[in-house]
C-alpha cells in the first residue's frame, strides 16, 4: 500500500512580464511516496527548479493542487509558510548557502533557533548531525576554512538537523569534484534508506541523477515521463 | 543572543568599510557635539543670569554711557534693593588673541549683587582695599597660571594706556552655569585717570547693575527706572539681564542660526553615508537572506538583522563620537579661539542631542534596505548566489 505523501494535480506555474502570462509549468501531475528519493531532470528553463520551489513552500502555483502530507500548502500564507518550512522542509542548495561569519556549528544551529529546544538540546543534535556528515572534528570552521564537499556536508547537517519529512536539493553536486559529489550522493542515498527521509533532487547529471529511485523528466514545463 | 551574535559578526565583516563608515560617524558627532556646544556658550551668559537683576543701560546704545550720579535717583524708586554700575573695559593682555571679559566695577558693593561669585572674604577685602586690585575667575586664572598678588599687564584700548593690576582674590563659581572668565577692576581707578587726561569723559559709566526686591516686578520696576530718566540727557534703558544678554546675543543671531544649520547638515550628510553603506550591505547579502527565509526566519528577522546592524554601528561611532567631544571641547575652550567663550562645556542637553541623532541615523539608514530585504522573494534572492 503506498503512502502518498506530495500530492501535485494539475499544477501550473506562470510569471507575469509586463502585460504577458509567461507559462514555466502546466498541468504537472506527480506523487511522490514518503521515503522515495526522486530526481527531477531536464534542460534550462524546463522548470524543475521551480517545482523544487513550489515543493519546498518558497514559492506559490498560480493553479491546481499541491498537498504535501494532506495539507494545501498553497493555501497557506507567507508567515505560514516560513513555520511550514521550518518543520517540514530541509533545503540543499547548489552553493551551500551557508552563512559565512557562522562556524560550521552554528550554520547547522541556525534552523533549530527556530524550534523550542534548549541551548543543551541543540548542542547534542548539532554534534549528532555533524557526526553523522564526518565532520564532528570542523565543528568549530568557517565555512571559507573548508572544501566545497566538507561545506555542502555542512548543509546536510543544518537541512537534516531538525528532522525534516521532505529533503529538497536543487543541483546539489553542481559544484562539487567528482569525489565530492560522489560522497554526498551516498550520503543522501543513505539518509534515504537508513532513515527513511524522503528526498526531492534537481540534477542536470545523468550520473547524479541514478542515485535516485526514480527519475522524473521535465521540459517547456511539461512533464514528459518518469524512468527507473 | 544569536541575533546579537548574528549583528555583530555581521558588523564586523567588512572591517574597512565598518571602520571608515564609524570614523565618519565619530567625526560627525563630535562635529556636531561642538557646534551645539558653541551655541550653549552663546547662550550660557543669559543662561546664568539671575531674575532678580535689572541692568540699565543708555537708550540710544550700549556704546553711550550714563552719568554715575543716576545711581542716587535710582536708589529712591520702590523696589529696587542694591544699585551698582560696570564698565565694559575691553583692555589687551598680551595678546588680542588673549581675550577675556573685563570689567571695571563699583567695588564697595558690584559682589554684593553675584552671590554665585564665591569669593573668600579677606580676599574681597584686600581687593577692596587696594585701588589696582582686580578680581578674576578661576577659568581665567587657571588658563593663564594667575595666582593671588601677580600683577598683570593690560593694555586699554578704550581707555588707552598700559594699565597694571593686582589679583587680590580668586573667585570660583557656585555651581556650572556659573561664568569664572572675567576680570574685575576699580571703576575708581579707571575714571581717575579718565578725568585727568579726558575731564569730558569721567564720572560717565557703561551700564548700572541693578538688585531689586520682587523678581515678579522686574517689568514694573524696568518701567519706573525709565521714567525717572525720560527727557534727560542720557535716557535709559532698563531690561531684566537675561534680556540685556540675550540682546547681545540676538545681534549675532544670524550666526547661531548657521552654526545650528551646520550642525544638522553634518548630521544628514553621515546619514545619508550610512545609509549607503547598509544599502551595499544588505544588497551583497540577498542571498543570505533568502536562505534564513528558507530556513523558515520571517521576513521581520531579516529586516531586524539589518536594523539591528545600523544601530550598533550608530551606537559604536556615536559613543566614541560622544567621548570625544570631552576632551575635544575642552582643549577648544583652552585654546586662543575657545577663549572668546566664557563657558564652553559640553552640556547634558548636547549628549542627549547626539544620542538622539545616533538613534535617528541607525533608523533612517536601515529604513529602505530592511524593507527591501524583508519583501525580497526567497526564489529571487537565491538566483543572486553563483
Amino acid at each position: 500500500m503506498s503512502d502518498t505523501l506530495v500530492e501535485i494535480k494539475n499544477l501550473a506555474k506562470s510569471y507575469t512580464r509586463g502585460d504577458q502570462d509567461v507559462p514555466v509549468l502546466r498541468d504537472i501531475t506527480l506523487n511522490i511516496d514518503r521515503g522515495d528519493f526522486i530526481s527531477l531532470m531536464g534542460p534550462s528553463g524546463s522548470g524543475k527548479s521551480t517545482l523544487l520551489n513550489l515543493i519546498a513552500g518558497i514559492d506559490k502555483p498560480t493553479g491546481g493542487m499541491l498537498r504535501i502530507d494532506g495539507e494545501d500548502i498553497s493555501k497557506l500564507s507567507e508567515g505560514e509558510l516560513a513555520d511550514w518550512r521550518a518543520s517540514n522542509i530541509g533545503f540543499i542548495f547548489q552553493f551551500y548557502n551557508l552563512m559565512p561569519v557562522l562556524t560550521a556549528y552554528e550554520n547547522v544551529e541556525l534552523p533549530l533557533l527556530l524550534t523550542n529546544l534548549s541551548r543543551s538540546e541543540r548542542r547534542e543534535r548539532i554534534e549528532m548531525t555533524l557526526n553523522m556528515v564526518g565532520l564532528s572534528d570542523r565543528m568549530n570552521h568557517y565555512p571559507n576554512e573548508l572544501s566545497g564537499g566538507q561545506q555542502q556536508r555542512v548543509a546536510i547537517a543544518r537541512a537534516i538537523v531538525t528532522d525534516p519529512t521532505i529533503l529538497v536539493c536543487d543541483e546539489p553536486t553542481g559544484d562539487l569534484d567528482k569525489q565530492s559529489a560522489s560522497d554526498v550522493l551516498n550520503m543522501l542515498k543513505e539518509l534515504n534508506n537508513t532513515l527513511g527521509k524522503t528526498i526531492i533532487m534537481v540534477t542536470h547529471d545523468a550520473h547524479a541523477a541514478e542515485a535516485a529511485k526514480r527519475i522524473v523528466h521535465l521540459e517547456k514545463g511539461e512533464l514528459l515521463d518518469e524512468g527507473m | 543572543m544569536y541575533y546579537l551574535k548574528l549583528i555583530f559578526k555581521n558588523v564586523f565583516r567588512a572591517k574597512l568599510r565598518t571602520a571608515l563608515t564609524v570614523t565618519g560617524l565619530v567625526v560627525a558627532i563630535v562635529a556636531f557635539g561642538l557646534l551645539q556646544t558653541v551655541v550653549d556658550a552663546w547662550f550660557a551668559g543669559a543662561n546664568s543670569a539671575s531674575s532678580a537683576r535689572l541692568v540699565t543701560r543708555n537708550a540710544i546704545s550700549l556704546v553711550f554711557s550714563m552719568p554715575t550720579y543716576y545711581r542716587e535717583r535710582m536708589r529712591s524708586i520702590d523696589g529696587v534693593k542694591t544699585v551698582s554700575y560696570s564698565q565694559w573695559f575691553g583692555g589687551i593682555y598680551k595678546e588680542p588673541s588673549n581675550f577675556f571679559p573685563q570689567f571695571a566695577v563699583d567695588h564697595n558693593n558690584y559682589f554684593d549683587l553675584y552671590p554665585e561669585f564665591l569669593i573668600k572674604p579677606d580676599e574681597l577685602l584686600a581687593f577692596k582695599r587696594d585701588r589696582q586690585g582686580a578680581i578674576v575667575g578661576r577659568k581665567l586664572a587657571d588658563q593663564f597660571g594667575w595666582k593671588v598678588g601677580d600683577v598683570i599687564p593690560i593694555r586699554g584700548t578704550i581707555f588707552s594706556g598700559n594699565w597694571q593690576f593686582t589679583i587680590r582674590a580668586i573667585f570660583d563659581g557656585r555651581d556650572e552655569t556659573t561664568l569664572t572668565r572675567q576680570f574685575f577692576m576699580h571703576w575708581d581707578y579707571i575714571n581717575e585717570s579718565v578725568k585727568k587726561r579726558f575731564p569730558r569723559r569721567g564720572d560717565q559709566i557703561g551700564v548700572f547693575n541693578i538688585l531689586i526686591n520682587d523678581p515678579s516686578r522686574a517689568a514694573d520696576i524696568s518701567k519706573a527706572i525709565d521714567a525717572e530718566f525720560r527727557n534727560s540727557l542720557a535716557e535709559t534703558l532698563t531690561e531684566t539681564e537675561k534680556a540685556f544678554q540675550l540682546g547681545f546675543v540676538a545681534q549675532s543671531e544670524a550666526i547661531v542660526v548657521a552654526i545650528r544649520v551646520v550642525s544638522f547638515v553634518v548630521i544628514f550628510i553621515i546619514m545619508a553615508v550610512v545609509a549607503n553603506t547598509m544599502a551595499m550591505t544588505a544588497r551583497e547579502r540577498i542571498a543570505e537572506y533568502a536562505t534564513l527565509k528558507v530556513l523558515g526566519f520571517s521576513p521581520g528577522y531579516v529586516a531586524a538583522l539589518i536594523f539591528g546592524e545600523a544601530m550598533v554601528l550608530a551606537f559604536f561611532g556615536a559613543g566614541i563620537g560622544i567621548l570625544l567631544t570631552f576632551p575635544m571641547a575642552s582643549g577648544f575652550a583652552n585654546s586662543p579661539a575657545g577663549a572668546a567663550f566664557a563657558s564652553f562645556a559640553v552640556s547634558a542637553s548636547t549628549v542627549w542631542l547626539q544620542v538622539a541623532c545616533a538613534v535617528a541615523v541607525g533608523v533612517i539608514a536601515a529604513l529602505v534596505p530592511g524593507w527591501r530585504s524583508a519583501r525580497v522573494k526567497i526564489v529571487d534572492g537565491l538566483r543572486h548566489v553563483g
